[in-house]
């Protein structure tokens, strides 16, 4: 179900921070530049004879939002469909963008208007501009909520609306009467010359008025509906992995029924069941052998199931793994089990720090501790597989214990240097 | 600490048997510590038992009915109440975004009944409870790795200071370990974790906007 193949890059744009319609920010996520380089260049290319407004125009009419692609654990897609979770509170800092940049557009048209000094010109055009931008974002705002809206129906007011509300009739009221004036007012200029010529180029502006103005609603649903096609498959193949999921569970409580006087078992049952659940419903956490990370994870998970004790691993930032770097699991997992052979305590913490420099680890119980000295020199664990294998592959190890105060082994391990060789 | 009266609690959870295991939960472990005045199952509930009692500390859940338990802080008008997370879910934009809406702790809900009503007692002192997986969090935010539209880019770093208290804490470490290793007192560290939450909260700009959406500008 899940067959490795290629995604196709492909631009959207970015519905969480726009300044007028996310233009700019997706193009900068999708060219890898600064965002503040794609904003100058398009007012550059605005300057250069408003070729950047048209260019920002057709991308915000083609680009679909980035909202309906957001994939979190099906935990967190579920609650926020529910308005469970809480929405980004907009900030007073986007509104100043917003209010400079209608400054700004205020100012290049009186420009043109103090350079051509034609007042009939200038009105027309800041009416029409201001009201196609506000239907425009009404039909951006009435894409977002057919994006959260769970019934999956496409009903004809709510592609106008969304989810109504005094705004959304506000945007689309106000638009359209922007849009009218603006035509009305070129055809008020030259009411008297009622030549034919005139009056076929009036339908036309009105048809090309009316598609500019429906238009993007028009695109946005042929868009949805591909992507909802998109949505269904997923969720099919989400309802699988519930299923499975549900089954897991139900065995796991069969087993906990079966077993409820070995106090023990039914620890490390639910224990590992929630570890499973959490995993998937709350993280994208890999366990797996992908990344230093998630090596760390399934080295925890592993001594959890064996030795029933409870541990929690907390990793900051996260790498490939490199071979290089496997000495530095590897320990890890040997001070793992000890620490859950030996401690005796229900809960072990594993902090992991891996930055571009090096990999940290500290495993920590609060268990009885031991004298490192008085370890038989015949035992290896802790000398061979800790101490001496980081040593060798040319990190420190540190044993920090001591009786009745727990046990910290702090682990370092520097990460090799980019290899020069990577092009060949 | 040696306070006569208990400190009052109310518990914010829209699942009835888990606010009546934690209301038996404290009854048992925090008798004459702690007292759950009231229940509520969502957010309009929330504010109106929280206006009406205003108790000392709310557990709160983050995925709540009603737009999140951030929108309780959110609504709040008493003041003088304290917020502690208590949640299924751990993950990152959970945790970083209900710190920044105003709770002073986060604690998931694998907690013990013990190290709950210590959390609580330890939150109407106006102390902040870090888990070691927030800490983790507070850590991976700052040092650049975690989504950037969460996080400002003009937000102020950590100190090194506070950065070590950070990674301690994320070690497992309790805040008497923590001031015992780094050889300063325990109210330090309370200091030290009072100005992460600061800087969580984006001070005066965060401020800005809650005063302008509290008055419905936004």
């Amino acid at each position: 179900m899940t067959s490795p193949h290629l995604q196709p890059r492909t631009a959207y744009r970015d519905a969480h921070d726009p300044v007028l319609g996310g233009v700019a920010g997706g193009l900068a996520r999708h060219l890898g530049l600064p965002v503040l380089w794609v904003r100058l260049g398009f007012l550059l290319a605005a300057a250069a004879g408003g070729l950047g407004i048209v260019l920002y125009a057709g991308l915000w009419l083609v680009l679909p939002t980035d909202a309906g692609f957001e994939r979190s654990a099906p935990g967190l897609e579920g609650a926020t469909r529910d308005g469970r979770r809480p929405r980004r509170a907009r900030r007073l800092g986007d509104v100043g963008q917003v209010v400079a940049l209608g400054a700004l557009a205020l100012g290049l048209l009186l420009a043109v208007e103090a350079v051509l000094g034609q007042g009939v010109v200038f009105w027309p055009v800041a009416l029409g501009l201001a009201g196609v931008a506000l239907l425009w974002r009404q039909a951006d705002e009435a894409q977002r909520e057919r994006w959260l809206d769970t019934t999956g129906r496409i009903d004809p007011v709510r592609v106008v609306f969304g989810a109504g509300g005094w705004a959304s009739y506000a945007r689309v009221g106000a638009g359209a009467l922007l849009v009218v004036t603006a035509l009305g007012l070129v055809f008020l200029r030259d009411g008297g010359a009622a030549a034919a010529g005139d009056l076929v180029l009036a339908t036309l502006v009105g048809v090309a008025g009316i598609a500019v103005v429906v238009g993007p609603w028009f695109y946005r649903l042929a868009s949805d509906l591909t992507a909802e096609r998109e949505e269904r498959v997923r969720s099919q193949e989400r309802a699988d992995v519930a299923a499975h999921l549900h089954d897991s569970v139900l065995q796991t409580l069969a087993l906990i029924q079966r077993s409820a006087d070995d106090g023990p078992t039914v620890a490390r049952l639910a224990r590992s069941q929630e570890r499973d659940l959490r995993a998937w419903l709350y993280s994208e956490e890999a366990v797996d052998e992908s990344s230093v990370a998630s090596a760390l994870r399934a080295a925890a998970a592993a001594v959890e199931d064996t030795h029933g004790v409870a541990v929690d691993v907390v990793a900051v930032g996260d790498a490939p793994l490199e071979e290089a770097l496997r000495p530095v699991v590897a320990a890890a997992g040997e001070a793992l089990t000890n620490a859950a052979r030996h401690a005796g305590v229900p809960r072990i913490d594993v902090y992991a720090e891996i930055d571009d420099e090096a990999v940290e680890v500290f495993v920590r119980d609060r268990g009885r501790g031991f004298d490192l000295e008085a370890v038989p020199a015949d035992r290896y664990g802790v000398r061979r597989s800790i101490l001496d294998r980081l040593r060798r592959h040319g990190g420190t190890a540190e044993v920090r214990t001591a009786l009745g105060a727990g046990t910290e082994v702090r682990l370092r391990l520097p990460r090799p240097a980019r290899p020069p060789q990577e092009d060949q | 600490m040696s306070t006569p009266r208990p400190t009052s609690v109310v518990v914010v959870d829209d699942h009835a048997m888990f606010r009546s295991g934690v209301r038996a939960e404290l009854a048992a472990v925090g008798a004459g510590v702690v007292e759950v005045v009231a229940e509520a199952a969502d957010v309009d509930e929330a504010v109106r038992a929280v206006a009406e009692h205003a108790p000392d500390v709310v557990l709160l859940d983050v995925h709540l009915p009603g737009g999140g338990g951030v929108e309780v802080m959110r609504r709040d008008r008493t003041g003088t109440t304290r917020y502690l997370a208590l949640s299924v879910s751990d993950a990152a934009e959970d945790v970083i975004g209900t710190i920044r809406g105003g709770a002073r702790g986060y604690v998931t809900k694998t907690i013990t009944g013990p190290e709950l009503v210590d959390a609580v007692r330890r939150v109407a002192d106006g102390d902040a409870v870090f888990s070691p997986r927030l800490a983790g969090f507070v850590l991976d935010a700052f040092a650049g790795t975690f989504a950037v539209a969460e996080v400002d880019e003009d937000l102020d770093r950590l100190t090194e200071r506070e950065r070590e208290v950070m990674r301690l804490i994320a070690r497992g470490y309790s805040y008497r370990e923590v001031a015992g290793e780094l050889f300063i007192s325990v109210k330090t560290v309370e200091t030290h974790m009072s100005s992460v939450l600061r800087k969580l909260q984006l001070s005066s700009r965060h401020e800005l906007t809650r005063w302008a959406s509290d008055r419905r500008l936004l």
